[in-house]
């Protein structure tokens, strides 16, 4: 009997030793998509050569030939990245035929190791939003309560992980999009250092704090995931080197004498008790496996959700610029159309959420308003990178709820933009100062899921799998109901 | 008083790649739409790719310009929407936040007259616009992306030019500058635009674009400064405004006030990080630099002491100057820069006649070497050029084949000497009483010899027959 419900690093192991065949695995994983899908919505499109793929690679394996590390792992792909010779929408109107011509750097090292990509997951629009309503083709549901978002912006990545349509996923992670649906999800999500992955065929939001993330059963498994894709790209030139690090090697050295400081300001006002006690209770378990734990304050947190509003604003509506619909896009032919005129009723093709976020962007760094605006929110960046700077001279690392609050219903927020947006509070310093950071499943709170978020400063990704890997021993939890 | 400014666009048409892919910076030989990738053509998800190449050159052409160069330099996003514009924005760069562009100030000199530079930035070509179809109903936008992303080189001056002359001088000093750094062919088409600031009388800067060539801009801004005077002599006000080169009418015409508002939302480009130019670079850069024209020209007038005329015609030309420095010895420098500068570039006035030449800097060596040696007298030298320009052939087969060679055989020429005398006989009192008038005597033997008389040995022959 075929268990979909293993982690990446036992698929690898049994498909090496030849206890699993790829095509029985895909077969079985191609079933599941399709009885649960009615329910998740955790896709927008499945890759109809996946059997085809893993028949190949059956061959190849029995034929004794090289095989990449994946053995034929089937992986969801959030659809903001390029796949060749596939459709990549960004779950928008606006790319509904847009077929990228080439691959994104990720997915030709994922490819190399002969990974499955089993199919593009649902998103909120351009990965602006943090529950998938935003996708111009019908939100995801959360597997665990199919009332609830799944968190967002990369919730179909988080679905199809956790509920066991593939084994593991890529999203990209501009303010939180991983790690948010991971909490909501109750699934492994990590955004790296900034520059650590590849960002080459990552169709852009706000370019200079995103980056791309695994979502995974395990820690280890991202850890794995990671030695696949992880390292400086010449088509990237904001990548960073990082000498080939192992991330799975010594993933279990402990943590054991290591400072954790607990960043007080994502736990104030506003957060969900029950949130503030599985936090406190990760804390104690923390200290049970030797840290050490002490209270830190960073005063620019307050600051950050506005400033991250204000930059992905405006890089979104320079990013987004593009869409003019003139070489791709969507069905909607130009005769009769001055330049402009086209322009400006093409992308009206735009949903509500995207279209708020470029007059946003329009605005806050246009003459005249910059200073109040953009410039200000940018001086709030170094700001807080300098603050957080100085709390990693004290600290390996550091600790809060990935998510202040529970997993809300469809529909409960959805007209009530900016309490969205400070549901992000907890997530955006990372993007905004380039760390790495990590959402760890950690209880089930009347059936819904709670993630606890760890940091590391730059480059220390390592020690942050680590961590998060001892954290994660301590918990066992019960399987999702779907 | 009229006040000119200049924004000068210069490909960087030397470069292999373009400025944020390898497609070809050379995108002229190109089908349309052949010479491009995601990256130029804006494809979503594709990432800029700086060309180091490309900042090395535009930081030399900084340093050339004698401009101030930073040691970090940063790019920028200029958003506005225009169809040949594939992503919608310009990777450009600024100095409003610093200086964090290529070039800071500088100065470049036209004869006495010092012209400073503002700045110079390094940024990407857009694509090109070909409308076609007659009438406005039922004309056609085409667009070919091969040229976007090419490097280019924008140099801004303040408005230190007087008159439109001024400015065409400034063009040519800079065009030959650009060819002699080896950055850029100038006189490739759509190579090398300007865009000028007209303004007189102290009133409204008024902005010029579209302008084709040098030419043109030259009478662009005749005609601005002609139209802005005439206002202002009726006492109707100058706006301020953008206003496009009509090639067709020849005149200035405003353009719709909508471009001149455009807000371009500058901000930092976070795709490219800070390229650092350490003094290593600079002083790598500094020695890899081409003697400049002006130390050039000194050299070849208190070296080899040629004209100064000449050495500034041969050195202002990076293509004959390098000619002349494989060509010549210490003994024949002057010679050959002569028949550089008097014969070869007349016949080779077209790129086309340049590079269908067979000359080669041998033929050139061996030329001066003939004339300076008697083999071939400088007039008939002239014939042997245009022979080894055609046929490639070597100088002295040139010499031979022609019968060029100098007449040098005295009994020979004795002979033809003898002649001349008995038929001038008029002439010959005339140069006993003054003998400056000998020279007549002298051409009507070289006449005789079609050129071909050693002209010092039929002097001698001369003055030693007629007896002074």
């Amino acid at each position: 009997m075929t268990n979909l419900k293993i982690s990446a690093l036992e698929f690898v192991e049994e498909a090496k030793n030849g206890n699993i065949s790829v095509e029985d695995f895909i077969g079985k994983t191609l079933e599941r998509i399709d009885s649960v899908e009615d329910k998740l919505h955790a896709f927008l499109s499945i890759n109809d050569k996946a059997l085809d793929q893993a028949r190949e690679l059956d061959k190849k394996i029995k034929s004794g030939e090289d095989v990449g590390s994946c053995f034929g792992m089937p992986i969801s792909i959030k659809d903001n990245m390029c796949i060749k010779n596939s459709k990549t929408t960004c779950a928008s109107k606006m790319l509904e035929n847009f077929i990228a011509p080439y691959d994104a750097t990720v997915i030709s090292k994922l490819k190399k190791q002969d990974a499955i990509f089993i199919g593009k997951a649902n998103m909120d629009e351009f990965a602006m939003g943090l529950t998938t309503e935003f996708s111009a083709y019908g939100p995801s549901k959360n597997p665990w309560n199919t009332e609830y978002v799944p968190g967002g912006s990369s919730g179909g990545s988080a679905v199809s992980v956790s509920s066991f349509e593939c084994v593991a996923s890529l999203g990209s992670d501009t303010g939180g999009s991983v790690r948010n649906p991971a909490s909501f999800c109750s699934t492994v999500g990590y955004k790296p250092t900034y520059g650590l992955i590849s960002r080459y065929g990552i169709i852009s939001y706000a370019n200079s704090i995103e980056q791309v993330g695994p979502l995974t059963r395990t820690v280890k498994d991202t850890a794995f995931m990671l030695n696949l894709i992880a390292g400086i790209d010449p088509n990237d030139n904001t990548t960073v080197n990082n000498n080939n690090e192992d991330y799975l090697a010594n993933i279990d050295s402990g943590i054991e004498g290591k400072r954790i400081g607990i960043i007080t300001d994502m736990m104030g006002d506003g957060i969900d008790p029950e949130v503030l006690t599985a936090t406190k209770e990760a804390i104690s378990k923390l200290e049970g496996l030797g840290a050490i734990c002490e209270e830190i304050s960073l005063e620019m947190v307050k600051y950050s959700v506005a400033a991250y509003y204000t930059i992905t604003a405006t890089e979104a509506g320079s990013n987004l610029a593009r869409y003019d619909n003139l070489r791709y896009g969507y069905d909607f032919p130009v005769e009769g159309y001055e330049f402009n005129s086209y322009i400006s009723k093409a992308r009206r093709n735009f949903g509500p959420e995207v279209t708020r976020r470029m007059i946003i962007g329009g605005f806050v760094p246009s003459a005249g308003h910059a200073g109040k605006y953009f410039l200000k929110a940018m001086k709030v960046k170094t700001k807080l990178t300098k603050e957080i700077n100085e709390a990693f001279k004290k600290f390996d690392l550091l600790i809060a709820p990935t998510v202040p609050v529970l997993p809300f219903k469809i529909g409960e927020k959805i007209d009530d933009p900016v309490s969205l947006f400070l549901i992000d509070i907890n997530t955006v310093t990372a993007n905004l100062t380039g760390k790495p950071a990590i959402s760890i499943p950690f209880k089930i709170v009347n059936g819904l899921p709670i993630g606890i978020q760890l940091l590391a400063n730059s480059m220390n990704d390592k020690l942050l799998l680590q961590a998060a890997h001892a954290l994660e021993q301590t918990v066992t939890l019960p399987e999702v109901p779907i | 008083m009229t006040k000119i400014g200049l924004e000068i666009h210069c490909q960087l048409t030397n470069l292999q790649s373009k400025l944020f892919c390898s497609c070809k910076a050379n995108y002229r030989e190109f089908a349309p739409n052949e010479n491009i990738c995601p990256v130029c053509a804006g494809i979503p998800g594709s990432l800029p790719r700086l060309n180091q190449e490309a900042v090395k050159k535009a930081t030399m052409i900084a340093m050339a310009l004698n401009c101030s160069t930073p040691e970090k330099i940063a790019f920028f996003r200029k958003n506005y929407f225009y169809p040949d514009l594939p992503k919608n924005f310009q990777i450009t760069q600024l100095n409003i936040y610093g200086d964090t562009s290529v070039g800071g100030t500088g100065t470049i000199s036209i004869g006495d007259k010092k012209i400073r530079i503002t700045r110079i930035q390094l940024e990407e070509d857009p694509g090109r616009i070909i409308y076609e179809g007659s009438s406005s109903k039922n004309q056609i936008t085409l667009v070919d992306y091969n040229r976007a992303g090419t490097p280019l080189v924008e140099i801004v001056t303040e408005p230190d030019f007087e008159t439109p002359r001024e400015v065409r001088d400034f063009l040519n000093i800079l065009s030959d500058l650009l060819k002699n750094l080896g950055v850029a062919d100038p006189s490739l088409e759509g190579a090398m635009r300007a865009d000028a600031n007209v303004s007189v009388h102290g009133g409204n800067k008024v902005e010029i674009k579209n302008i084709g060539s040098f030419h043109d801009l030259e009478k662009a801004s005749h005609f601005e400064i002609t139209r802005q005077e005439s206002l202002h002599d009726r006492d109707i006000p100058i706006a301020q405004e953008t206003r496009h080169w009509d090639d067709r009418r020849k005149i200035t015409v405003s353009s719709r006030s909508k471009e001149e508002d455009l807000d371009y939302r500058y901000f930092l480009e976070g795709d490219i990080p800070w390229v650092k130019i350490n003094p290593e670079i600079r002083d790598e850069l500094k020695l890899k630099m081409p003697e400049s024209i002006n130390s050039k020209k000194e050299r070849y007038i208190s070296k080899y002491k040629i004209s100064a005329q000449v050495a500034d015609v041969l050195s202002s030309d990076k293509f004959y100057s390098d000619l002349f420095e494989a060509a010549h010895t210490e003994s024949n420098a002057k010679e050959v820069a002569n028949i550089i500068t008097t014969e070869l570039m007349g016949l080779e006035d077209t790129r086309e006649k340049r590079e269908t030449s067979k000359l080669t800097a041998v033929h050139l060596k061996e030329l001066a070497d003939a004339i300076q040696t008697g083999t071939v007298s400088r007039n008939s030298s002239k014939n042997a050029l245009h022979a080894i320009l055609k046929t490639g052939k070597s100088v002295s087969a040139v010499i031979s084949e022609l019968d060029l060679g100098n007449v040098s055989d005295e009994t020979e020429l004795l002979k033809i000497v003898e002649k001349i005398i008995a038929d001038e006989p008029q002439a010959v009192e005339q140069a006993k009483s003054n003998i400056q008038t000998i020279n007549y005597l002298v051409g009507k033997v070289m006449q005789a010899t079609k050129g071909k008389a050693d002209p010092t040995l039929t002097l001698n022959l001369l003055k030693k027959q007629i007896g002074i």
